[in-house]
């Protein structure tokens, strides 16, 4: 840590600036100082994928400030940005680029989702545009030793992180075997096509398969696996995808302990009133969905949140929804924001839910 | 048919109204009306307003601190930090912990993180506050503030000896605001009263002291010492910048509740409460006061006492621009609008403190008003 930093997180500075904290004074002079908060600057921002008609795929480079850890390949993100209405929202991205040090430039990756507010907004973010983030998380990264034989499957935008993975690999010139399968909608869709393309020929131990099932190629089966990979099922495979193939990966493996899944959150849409189950998270309950407040259906499940005036004024119950959709009883209003703050006692799930209570 | 009379015990007939049920709801959803389109039109603008305070808050507190290197400047350093602390503890930190700014997903402005520059922690603030005063307004034995455990404010509170100091306390509580804030949650009275043990205040302490240790730590230890030889100066200029909140908070709480004309309620009445009836009880329980666009400003918006406790978790820099709606409505169904210049709100409240320091329930026009359950 350099002397800068060392005084920026003195006890000193922090018993001085109490009760705001260093960097509630530094970002007012320039937002890329920092003692404790990260953030970044998007240095630039590449199109991938653009063909008319699909959503984007886009790469950010991002410049952090020094108070970055680092990331290890595989792992994502939570990154925040003011988007236009004064909101800040925070999404989880996926690192595209090959391990970073403390303070080192990555990329992220990203389908420019068409109702994805911040996605959107990102994929046209002017280079300079700050945005937040926390430190890099995440354990769907490979082992300290890396076997001698890897199998990665991916599909769509879910190539990220194992691509982050091979790029990492090819770096620190691991000598071992890697069998990279992925599936896209079609040639003119294929992220990293070029750099696939130049891994392929360059047949250093990496065995690339890119499959467009819309143009013929096979479905993912235990078969297929098996005719690529013989007894994959023993081989240590990471797999990232949509839902569908994760399910199909999940089924060939059979519950094999080598393999690595990782899925991605996307907002729920709602299913209609009192429908679905309500799961707090942090006590590990579930119950059906009975369409009142969900601090009421809390206590009916036998939890005791926090909780003050019962009608939406005092904040006291205010608790992180991660997943589903809301609707406020005194607005009528609806959010499907993933990882939001709501106050409990005046929202009702609509569809499932799950609130960390 | 039955009717809701919302009566005050008074001779002025402008305060004196009487609504059916069905009237009170109509308010009600007027009000909601407002609110709802007053909570989609929230955006870019009421960001930038509160980033704005808070960058002015900064700049006013570091040039306080830097200006007590100039011991010429010693008055300029202290009306900043005077200022600085105002700022942060009226327009930024009593409003941001009203969850005002948490649409905007910001944690430094978040009612969850948010931390403010006095004794208080926030966290037990936020409990008596938000929780309790504004669900309870001015219902005499739940909403301890109401003289704050400490002073006679209402009619209704039984006269005691203990009252005759009740214009000593109120310049007490004036002088040492922020120390009397921090004490509120501990209801010192209802130990002395045998109704609450020490023990069951255990829970504050560790937050207390650790706040009290921070807030002391650098104001009057840290800051002084850094501007060496004038540590004295230092150390006078910031209890001095912390003795002007201190008035200016207290006086102007005072008149949002106070003053002549504010109506406080029966917890009988205020049972079952419907939304409409909660609107009423918070109207007629609040008092706004007049002033120009830097007086609002540097009251936190509580001048408009009024629409903060309708709309206690709206941006506050909206108060003055929806009061001549909600004067309007007010008008409408015949609810006194409670408004006056600083002079005359806290001259009122001077007097009401003088008045109820003797015993005697004599109504006055000024005093209590009910709003009566369904007849």
């Amino acid at each position: 840590m350099s002397i800068t930093q060392t005084l920026l997180r003195s006890p000193v500075l922090a018993a001085l600036t109490s009760p705001h904290g260093v960097d509630r004074y530094l970002e007012q002079v320039n937002p890329m100082w920092a003692a404790h908060d990260v953030r970044a600057r998007i240095v630039d921002v590449h199109r991938e994928v653009d063909v008319p008609g699909h959503p984007p795929v886009v790469t950010l480079t991002l410049q952090p400030t020094r108070t970055w850890r680092g990331h290890t390949a595989g792992q994502h993100v939570r990154l925040g940005v003011e988007v236009p209405g004064g909101r800040r929202c925070t999404r989880v991205f996926t690192f595209s680029s090959p391990d970073s040090g403390p303070g080192d430039r990555f990329t992220i990756t990203m389908r420019a989702n068409p109702d994805g507010v911040v996605t959107r907004f990102l994929a046209a973010a002017p280079p300079g545009q700050v945005v937040h983030l926390s430190q890099a998380e995440g354990d769907f990264v490979l082992p300290y030793r890396v076997p001698d034989h890897l199998l990665m499957i991916s599909g769509g935008s879910g190539i990220t992180p194992v691509m982050s993975m091979l790029r990492s690999l090819q770096r620190r010139t691991h000598r071992g075997r890697v069998t990279f399968l992925h599936y896209a909608r079609g040639p003119e869709q294929q992220i990293f096509a070029q750099e696939l393309e130049t891994v392929r020929r360059s047949g250093y131990g990496v065995d690339v398969h890119v499959l467009h099932t819309r143009a013929g190629d096979p479905y993912l089966s235990p078969a297929y696996l098996e005719r690529l990979v013989p007894g994959y099922r023993d081989v240590l495979t990471y797999a990232c995808g949509p839902a569908r193939l994760m399910e199909a990966v999940r089924a060939a493996y059979d519950g094999s302990d080598r393999l690595r899944l990782e899925y991605f959150k996307t907002p729920t849409v709602a299913t209609g009133d009192a429908e679905g189950d309500v799961s707090f998270s942090r006590s590990g309950t579930v119950a059906a969905n009975t369409g009142a407040t969900l601090l009421e259906q809390a206590e009916a499940a036998g939890l005791t949140p926090d909780y003050g005036c019962r009608m939406g004024i005092c904040f006291t119950c205010t608790a992180r929804k991660t997943e589903g959709t809301v609707r406020n009883v005194v607005t009528g209003a609806e959010s499907a924001l993933p990882d939001e703050d709501i106050q409990v006692c005046v929202n009702q799930p609509v569809g499932s839910c799950a609130v960390e209570l | 048919m039955p009717t809701t009379r919302t009566t005050t015990r008074t001779t002025t007939p402008s305060t004196h109204v009487t609504l059916t049920p069905g009237q009170v709801e109509e308010f009600g959803a007027e009000l909601d009306a407002l609110r709802t389109r007053l909570v989609e039109s929230l955006g870019e603008e009421d960001a930038a307003y509160i980033r704005k305070v808070v960058k002015a808050q900064r700049a006013f507190e570091v040039a306080g601190r830097a200006l007590f290197y100039l011991p010429p400047a010693w008055p300029l350093a202290v009306a900043a930090l005077s200022i600085s602390k105002i700022l942060d503890n009226m327009e930024i930190g009593h409003n941001v912990m009203h969850g005002q700014y948490d649409w905007m997903g910001d944690p430094a402005l978040n009612s969850r993180m948010y931390e403010w520059d006095t004794m208080c922690p926030s966290e037990q603030w936020k409990y008596s506050h938000n929780y309790i005063h504004h669900t309870y307004t001015n219902i005499l034995g739940k909403d301890r503030d109401i003289g704050y455990g400490v002073l006679r404010m209402d009619e209704d509170q039984e006269w005691r000896s203990y009252y005759l100091g009740n214009p000593l306390y109120a310049t007490l509580l004036m002088l040492f605001f922020e120390w009397g804030v921090l004490l509120h949650d501990l209801e010192i009275e209802e130990i002395a009263a045998g109704r609450r043990t020490w023990a069951d205040t255990r829970h504050l302490h560790r937050g207390m002291i650790r706040k009290v240790r921070n807030q002391t730590l650098k104001d009057y230890v840290l800051f002084p010492a850094l501007t060496g030889p004038f540590f004295l100066t230092t150390l006078v200029g910031n209890a001095t910048a912390n003795l002007v909140r201190n008035v200016w908070a207290f006086g102007i709480i005072f008149c949002g509740h106070f003053p002549a004309g504010v109506a406080t309620f029966t917890e009988e009445e205020t049972e079952d409460e419907t939304r409409g009836r909660w609107y009423v009880r918070q109207l007629l329980g609040s008092a706004n006061i007049t002033g120009g666009r830097l007086f609002h400003v540097l009251t936190g918006n509580l001048s408009h006492q009024i629409e903060h406790h309708l709309f206690p978790d709206v941006p506050a820099r909206r108060y003055p621009m929806i009061a001549p709606e909600v004067k309007a409505i007010c008008e409408k169904y015949g609810l006194a609008y409670n408004t006056g210049p600083l002079s005359r709100q806290l001259g009122s409240v001077a007097r009401k403190i003088c008045r109820l320091a003797l015993p005697g329930r004599r109504r006055t026009p000024d005093t209590v008003a009910r709003l009566g359950a369904a007849a």
